[in-house]
């Protein structure tokens, strides 16, 4: 199979609201990717347009998508896999360009969660399990990682100060992207303060504080085979690894509550892909939707052992300047996760932390980046790596 | 020639507080829990027990399924207590959701609201039993065993 590279990456901002329409907000990234790659839309060989259908109003958004960035007459189609949906575009695209089927794809990442209405949005709420056996019991996504929350607490310890922790973290890297939906510092005594909107309770032991928030966003990913990137790129960065792996959507059919079996089995294939292991990443994003998710990625990831991951935070070794910095924009904490633009938008903050462009949220020198990147909760587990240069290059 | 309508087999619409499926080949599950039995599958074939119960058994292809009682007690695998719900639950707030782990099949569910999350701890043995809603609805809760 032919080497593979990011040769452009954009994202719109994340906002609460979106002042257009689906098409105004996907051309947002895709027009700051085209810009970075130095391409057109006849360079493009195909496009792979990624969301979560329940918030679209559109039927078939991929041909609307396409039909607006001109990219007719290259085929286009739609994927989705719940919160994961453009990593698992980006596999599609790496698979596509690998293979020699097309030189160039665009993986197009979006969701305009304003598009339905918050009553909507509650009722598709109690859809987002298996709605024949678990939903009419009125389950919702923080109560099932507030499951896991549980679970970690009581095999391991793990305190709800270590959950603020992640927030904290969060916060601090929030206020310094200009991307990022949430931008305003938090403290832990906000966890503590029964006043302050924070320490909320939403599903025990999950607070206010520990979900993410609701956010419209695009982003865009342009793959290209080594000869184009080689072609158009001064920069390319290598798709090393791809894992990607699946758990069963009802809880009965686990078998681990305390991590994510569907991210530690793509983390292994991601690593042997790549040839490397926990000890080679030098930034990484994980996917925060819930703090627990961080603390339980740390893990599932191998930056630490099963029960450990809250150390790390304690020692602060996930912030930028520490061993292994995580979720240096925001995460979803606070950059926000507009549901189908995530993955895309995690996989463009690595790009940029690789080619040394990442600005006031630069970590020093990265050379290999990983991507953690969720469906559901847990139902999908991708993890990509990423390298300044290509599989077997000098390091 | 007049041929009579046939009626939807929609049984399954009694389960749970909102239901959202109507139709399912395990139908039977509903009128298990109408007379106060909580019902697994069991594949004739290969023995596997199914919680939820299935119709057809995806080790062996086989989709002739015996029912089997889900009987004795579970362990508390992990729970939560939720304090905001979906459209149709809200008025059922607070609640907590639940896994029991029977060993060779889990069940998910909502713990009895009688109990008091003091008395509530990983670990725990619960049973779980078939409950009836103020709505005509049918479900199963989680008591102490």
């Amino acid at each position: 199979m032919r080497s593979v590279a990011i040769i452009g990456v954009g994202q719109s901002h994340f906002v609460r609201s979106y002042p257009g329409a689906i098409r105004e907000l996907v051309f947002e990234g895709y027009k700051e990717a085209m810009t970075d790659a130095g391409i057109t839309a006849k360079d493009i060989g195909a496009s792979v347009v990624c969301s979560a259908p329940e918030y679209d109003k559109q039927r078939s958004p991929a041909g609307v998508v396409a039909e607006y960035l001109g990219l007719n007459p290259q085929p286009t189609f739609y994927v989705e896999t719940l919160c994961s949906s453009s990593s698992t575009g980006m596999r599609l695209a790496y698979s596509l360009v690998a293979s020699g089927l097309h030189d160039i794809v665009a993986v197009l990442g979006f969701q305009k969660m304003s598009e339905i209405s918050s009553a909507e949005s509650q009722e598709r709420m109690g859809r987002g399990a298996d709605i024949q056996w678990e939903s009419p019991f009125g389950t919702m996504m923080p109560a099932y990682y507030a499951m896991y929350a549980q679970a970690h607490m009581a095999q391991y310890g793990t305190r709800p100060e270590d959950l603020a922790a992640i927030r904290v973290k969060s916060a601090t890297y929030g206020q310094i992207n200009d991307r990022a939906v949430y931008r305003k510092a938090v403290t832990p005594e906000m966890f503590t303060n029964p006043e302050d909107k924070m320490s909320g309770p939403v599903a025990s032991p999950l607070r206010v504080g520990d979900c993410c928030a609701n956010a419209d966003g695009a982003s865009c990913i342009i793959v290209a085979s080594e000869d184009k990137a080689r072609l158009f790129s001064k920069k390319p960065i290598w798709i090393l690894g791809v894992g990607a792996a699946t758990a069963s959507v009802n809880l009965t059919g686990r078998d681990l509550f305390t991590g994510l079996r569907a991210a530690e089995q793509a983390a292994a294939m991601a690593y042997a892909m790549a040839g490397v292991g926990p000890k080679d990443i030098d930034i990484a994003e994980v996917h925060d939707c819930f703090t627990i998710a961080e603390i339980m990625a740390y893990e599932n990831l191998g930056f630490a052992k099963p029960g450990e991951g809250p150390e790390l935070i304690r020692s602060k070794a996930t912030y930028k300047d520490g061993a292994i910095p995580v979720n240096v924009d925001g995460g979803l904490l606070s950059k926000g996760h507009p549901i189908g633009a995530t993955g895309g938008s995690q996989v463009r903050t690595i790009v940029l932390q690789l080619r040394g462009e990442a600005g006031p949220m630069q970590v020093k020198d990265p050379e290999i980046g990983l991507v953690h990147n969720i469906g559901g909760v847990g139902i999908y587990g991708n993890v990509t790596i990423l390298g300044n240069q290509p599989a077997g290059g000098k390091r | 020639m007049n041929t009579p309508k046939k009626e939807k087999d929609a049984r399954f619409g009694k389960f749970g507080a909102v239901s959202f499926t109507t139709l399912t080949k395990v139908n039977d599950f509903v009128d298990y829990l109408q007379d106060g039995k909580v019902m697994a599958t069991r594949c004739k074939a290969c023995n596997t027990t199914f919680f939820p119960p299935r119709a057809d058994c995806c080790h062996c292809l086989s989709s002739d399924m015996a029912w089997r009682e889900v009987a004795g007690s579970g362990k508390l695998v992990s729970y939560s207590c939720l304090k905001f719900a979906p459209i149709g639950f809200d008025g059922d707030v607070p609640y907590s959701i639940a896994l029991l782990d029977y060993g060779d099949y889990r069940v998910f569910g909502r713990i009895d609201s009688n109990l008091s999350l003091d008395d509530i701890k990983i670990g725990m043995p619960m049973m779980t039993v078939a409950n009836k809603l103020p709505n005509g609805q049918i479900n199963y809760v989680f008591k102490k065993a």
